[in-house]
């Protein structure tokens, strides 16, 4: 992998309420520019990682208690979350989190006090209705009356404002139709070619995200389980059952125990 | 017909008295908004703000217009120290501890006036003519339509900071969604800071007013009981709520005194409490769930 990284996170561990320990020892990489995904079964740490980078933990009482994480070669260690967004680094939270009593165009204001210091760019908010022409025509919507996709898509439209060099995307895919799914992570592969913005993709959805990012890591407890170049994941036998859903047995199983299977079958062959 | 004129007359003071619990409630609501604290220390500094004026016009001798905006601006550095203080260390404690410290902060309030002006009602040297006013035939204290168009644009300013400034959208954002706020680069303990600075000069103003109209004294906090009672029954989020039901408790309080006695007002005002608590447990014009305390 090439040397230059928008984000580094070196063993981790993050502990809730001084007591849950959520992740141990994770580590991961995001090379400038690129679209990495992080996959992982449901509370496996997906939405914790993230938020121990943008550091919106403190506001969930969660500690990081070992490692260190550093944002374009910055340690974030002691950094307030919004001094982070202002640096360049947006957190798309799960479940949207748009402000609902708000009308489309008072959430995009919102998000540009992630440019305090910098100049709202010329065209304003043009360049996130030109990506979501339908946000334009809601703009003095209020946002709790839009539909899901209409949502997610100001919750992205809210980080474009920001112009980041680092996206988290915490399952854009959450609760829509597989056709709004597609148009959404085409937009977001849009956004990643047009403006360089690198992004950490959190998802369910690992069909969708293997396609459309370089590298993925796969979670699992708290720690990366693997990781590699996202063709070859798409092609790896256990990723295929476990991930893509593209298995003869239960779904539910874990990553791990397809390694005990594997053992097995392999002790008794 | 003049017994017409009376009611008239009782109604304008009814609402130039509203006008006074719309803006202390005000106070709450911007506070309560941002931070979701019910500052119970509303109504002491209220009275704290009458005090300062006091201290600056009749102790330093300085003009109406030197003291007001001091005495405004004091009660702004009071709300920063106790934000910074002690609302924030006790960030993620329940919101009851949070209260009863709001609770605890208004005795030392009164405690520190007592101890350095007594505890003796004043008067507050005359900075608003007596000379009546007319509207019509109805007589109406100048006091009291003065605080009323103080008051009427104070808020007015406020409702239109709130739509159209991008301040504004930072606070409704924040009193939405604390984490979503922050995810924006909304500085959030920034926004708490501000809001209970100017929540605190706000009920100052509001006890400059109020002492120009009464007379000041250490128990005038017990006002802010009333525009609590404005807050929960119109919404401790809502501007509007504050601003209608502000003027609605005004007008009522003053028919009831007039009418049927002063000794009536508190059961009025309660009752009514009460019963719209009944009806709606998080207020007329409230969007949000007031927490159980
Ligand atoms: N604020 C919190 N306090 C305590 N435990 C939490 C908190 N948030 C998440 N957890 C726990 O941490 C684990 C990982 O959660 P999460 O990071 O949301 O997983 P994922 O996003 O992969 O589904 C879960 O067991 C969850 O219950
Ligand atoms: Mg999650």
């Amino acid at each position: 992998m090439p040397a230059d990284a928008i984000l580094e996170v070196e063993n981790i561990e993050l502990v809730y309420n001084k007591s849950v320990q959520v992740l141990r020892g994770l580590s991961l990489r995001v090379p400038r520019g690129q679209i990495v995904a992080l996959l992982g079964s449901n509370g496996a740490g997906k939405s914790s990682t993230l938020k121990a980078v943008s550091r919106l933990l403190s506001l969930e009482n969660g500690e990081l208690t070992a490692g260190r994480i550093r944002f374009d070669g910055q340690d974030t260690a002691g950094m307030q979350p919004h001094a982070l967004v202002r640096r360049g680094l947006f957190h798309v939270m799960e479940g949207r989190r748009i402000f609902e009593d708000l009308t489309v165009e008072e959430n995009l204001t919102a998000a540009t006090f992630a440019l305090s210091g910098r100049d709202l760019p010329r065209g304003g908010f043009d360049e996130v209705y030109g990506y979501f022409p339908r946000l334009a025509e809601r703009r003095g919507t209020r946002a709790g009356y839009l539909s899901g996709g209409e949502q997610q898509m100001l919750a992205i439209g809210r980080a474009l404002i920001a112009q980041p060099a680092l996206i988290l995307l915490d399952e854009p895919s959450l609760g829509l139709s597989p056709v709004l799914v597609e148009e959404i992570f085409t937009i977001i592969a849009r956004i990643n070619r047009d403006t360089g913005a690198s992004m950490l993709l959190v998802e369910q959805n690992a069909a969708v995200a293997l396609a459309l990012s370089r590298y993925a890591y796969i979670m699992e407890n708290g720690k990366i389980q693997m990781d590699g170049p996202s063709d070859r994941m798409i092609a790896d036998q256990d990723v295929r059952e476990f991930y893509l859903g593209q298995s003869d047995g239960a779904g539910a199983r874990s990553y791990r125990d397809v390694k005990h299977y594997k053992r097995r079958k392999r002790w008794l062959s | 017909m003049s017994d017409w004129l009376f009611f008239i007359e009782v109604s304008l003071a009814g609402l130039g008295s509203g006008a006074l619990l719309a803006l202390a409630a005000l106070a709450f609501v911007l506070i309560y908004k941002a931070t979701q604290v019910v500052n119970l220390a509303v109504g002491e500094l209220l009275m704290l703000g009458g005090y300062l004026f006091f201290a600056f016009a009749a102790g330093w001798g300085l003009p109406a217009w030197a003291a007001v905006p001091l005495a405004v601006i004091g009660g702004g550095l009071v709300g920063a120290v106790v934000e910074r203080g002690i609302i924030r260390p006790m960030l993620g404690e329940s919101a009851i501890s949070v209260f009863m410290v709001t609770v605890g902060l208004g005795s030392v309030l009164i405690g520190l006036v007592e101890l350095i002006w007594t505890a003796d009602p004043r008067t507050l040297p005359a900075f608003i003519s007596t000379k009546p006013l007319f509207l019509g035939e109805a007589y109406v204290s100048r006091k009291i339509a003065v605080a009323f168009a103080v008051a009427a644009v104070v808020i007015g300013i406020f409702l239109l900071l709130f739509r159209f400034w991008r301040g504004g959208v930072a606070l409704r954002a924040t009193a939405t969604d604390q984490a979503a706020a922050y995810s924006c680069g909304i500085n959030v303990p920034g926004v708490f800071s501000i809001a209970w600075i100017v929540g605190c000069a706000t009920a100052a103003g509001a006890g400059i007013l109020l002492g120009a109209i009464g007379g000041i004294s250490p128990t005038m906090g017990v006002f802010g009981l009333s525009a609590l009672v404005v807050v929960i029954v119109g919404g401790l989020d809502s501007i509007l709520g504050a601003l209608v039901g502000g003027l609605a408790l005004g007008l009522i309080q003053s028919w009831t005194g007039t009418y049927l006695g002063g000794e009536y007002t508190n059961v009025v005002t309660f009752g009514i409490l009460i019963v719209a608590l009944m009806i709606r447990p998080y207020g007329l014009f409230g969007t949000h769930e007031i927490e159980r305390l």
